[in-house]
């Protein structure tokens, strides 16, 4: 469980990116954080795992309070909060099970991550986690030479390897095809579902958030201006988060999307 | 096309100096210098026909170098060179590696940073030969003070290039690992180093090359090595000898730009 309580942040060039955020995520919860670019969104997830520091409120995971924690307790507090990024973040230059293993990293000491030897239980957990992203293969590859959907798909892995109570989710979708996106936010739901893990994505895309998520929150400059269930993000409201645009054609545009997907589909299909 | 006339008329792009008077008052101001400065140099034309006579001996030398009748002092320079230049690069690796980390402003707390930037400016500012004199003033003739100017000079270099790069890393990269909980020596180990390990290498391999290019300069001064060699063949105007070791220098270095070169493409 996640207890966000007056959450402020504002930049050394005093842009305000956060203003007084307060939220409770309960257990096995899967919320979609939209809004437009520059919102705070970013800024919000990072303000969790205190990647960016807050400049006031709190933040408590269970009865823990993140935000009063030494560099050492904070080290603790991360391993237990899983991290998916935009654009995959993987080291690319290390291969796929060093990536996934680097989710290890908070629970071995410095010698055993160096020497890569990790403990028999990490590696197993290693090896399912891999055949459960359908990854098995690849594992001894460098994580450059994967297809942008094989790389968020260990990015995923090395997110669960932590164990994470949390799941802190940045843009998954950003750099990828309409059909890979929807299969990644699948695979993210699914993996929160099998494990009751709560989420928290960061989305720009609505129609993806409202088909994956179980409640929205739409900040805008820095402020909650919507708390709901995805069903009640209508055009009012979408209005009140984004301003002024033509939300029925976008709707339409998302509709066209999946057709096209679906036909590419028919067609390969025909092709064997 | 339309019925107008095309334009006719474009600009020239705007020259240095606008000004016609200030345009000429330079440029002529720059000749008048030029043409003063050079009549106010003493040229000996004597002793430039002599030298024209020494030149000579000195092409001939190169021609048909010698390389046997010194053969003990060359081998023996070379061997000294070499052991210096490469001893100097290992040691200078290992100490610029923690200094570069240190000296990365993403990597290190402000004091740390400012210490390593420091050294790092120290051993850029001295050049080696000035450097390579106070080290055998210090230590007295050979090669141990060559030794100690090129792992000198290697710290200031590797260093200051690593930490270049290592601000340049990907930070994306690097916050996902610290996000697992890593700690500091995680984060170096799984998101810096992989991400500058074959600049640093093609790096290690570049220095090295000049590291054996300066081991022979800095010979000159005193610091041993296949310089000091060179240096005492010309005092003795054995100029074939001279013309020797200059083909061999040429060589082992060229030798090495083609290797290191290779190897660079190689880690990539």
């Amino acid at each position: 469980m996640l207890k966000i309580e007056g959450l402020s942040k504002t930049y050394r060039t005093g842009d305000k990116a956060l203003i007084d955020v307060s939220f409770t995520v309960p257990a096995g919860q899967v919320l979609g954080l939209i809004g437009p670019s520059g919102a705070g969104k970013s800024t919000l997830i990072r303000c969790i795992n205190r990647l960016v520091e807050p400049s006031a409120g709190k933040v408590y995971l269970g009865d823990l309070n993140v935000t009063a924690l030494s560099r050492g307790e904070l080290r603790r507090a991360r391993r237990r909060i899983g991290m998916i990024f935009q654009e995959f973040a993987l080291v690319e230059r290390l291969t796929v099970m060093e990536n996934v293993l680097s989710g290890r990293l908070g629970y071995v000491p410095f010698w055993r991550s160096f020497t890569r030897r990790f403990p028999d239980a990490d590696l197993a957990k290693a090896f399912e986690l891999l055949e459960r992203m359908g990854l098995t293969d690849q594992a001894d590859k460098r994580a450059d030479a994967l297809s942008g959907g094989q790389r968020q798909r260990v990015g995923i892995a090395r997110a669960l390897e932590q164990d994470p109570e949390l799941l802190l989710v940045d843009e998954p979708t950003a750099s990828l095809d309409p059909k890979t996106s929807r299969q990644i936010m699948r695979l993210i739901l699914e993996v929160c579902q099998e494990r009751g893990l709560p989420a928290i994505i960061n989305i720009h895309d609505v129609v993806l958030a409202q088909s994956f998520t179980q409640r929205i929150i739409g900040l805008r400059a820095g402020e909650v201006v919507f708390d709901g269930k995805p069903q009640e993000l209508d055009d009012t409201v979408l209005t009140l988060i984004y301003g002024e645009e033509d939300w029925t054609a976008m709707r339409g545009k998302a509709r066209e999307d999946e057709d096209e997907e679906r036909e590419r589909e028919d067609r390969l299909a025909g092709l064997v | 096309m339309t019925d107008t006339a095309a334009p006719r008329r474009w600009k020239r792009p705007p020259i240095l100096i606008h000004d016609p008077r200030w345009r000429i008052a330079i440029y002529g101001g720059g000749l008048v210098y030029l043409v003063l400065a050079i009549g106010s140099t003493e040229v000996k034309w004597q002793r430039v026909y002599e030298g024209l006579d020494r030149g000579w001996r000195f092409v001939l030398g190169f021609l048909s170098p010698d390389f046997s009748s010194r053969w003990v002092d060359i081998s023996q320079g070379l061997v000294e060179s070499l052991t210096m230049s490469v001893t100097a690069t290992v040691v200078g690796i290992l100490i610029s590696v923690p200094i570069g980390i240190g000296a990365a402003r993403n990597m290190a707390p402000l004091p740390v940073y400012l210490v390593c930037r420091g050294i790092i400016t120290m051993s850029r500012a001295l050049q080696e030969i000035i450097v390579a004199i106070l080290f055998v003033a210090m230590f007295g003739f050979g090669p141990f003070a060559g030794f100690l100017t090129l792992s000198f000079a290697t710290i200031g270099f590797l260093a200051k290039l690593l930490a270049e790069d290592i601000e340049d890393i990907d930070e994306a990269q690097a916050e996902a690992i610290r996000s697992t909980g890593a700690s500091w020596g995680q984060l170096v180990n799984y998101a810096v180093q992989p991400q500058v390990m074959p600049r640093l290498i093609g790096l290690s391999l570049y220095r090295l090359d000049i590291n054996f290019r300066e081991s022979s300069v800095i010979g000159i001064v005193g610091a041993g090595g296949i310089g000091a060699t060179l240096n005492t063949a010309i005092d003795r105007y054995e100029y074939d000898s001279a013309g020797a070791i200059l083909l061999i220098i040429i060589a082992i270095v060229m030798v090495a730009e083609y290797s290191s070169s290779h190897v660079r493409k190689w880690v990539q």
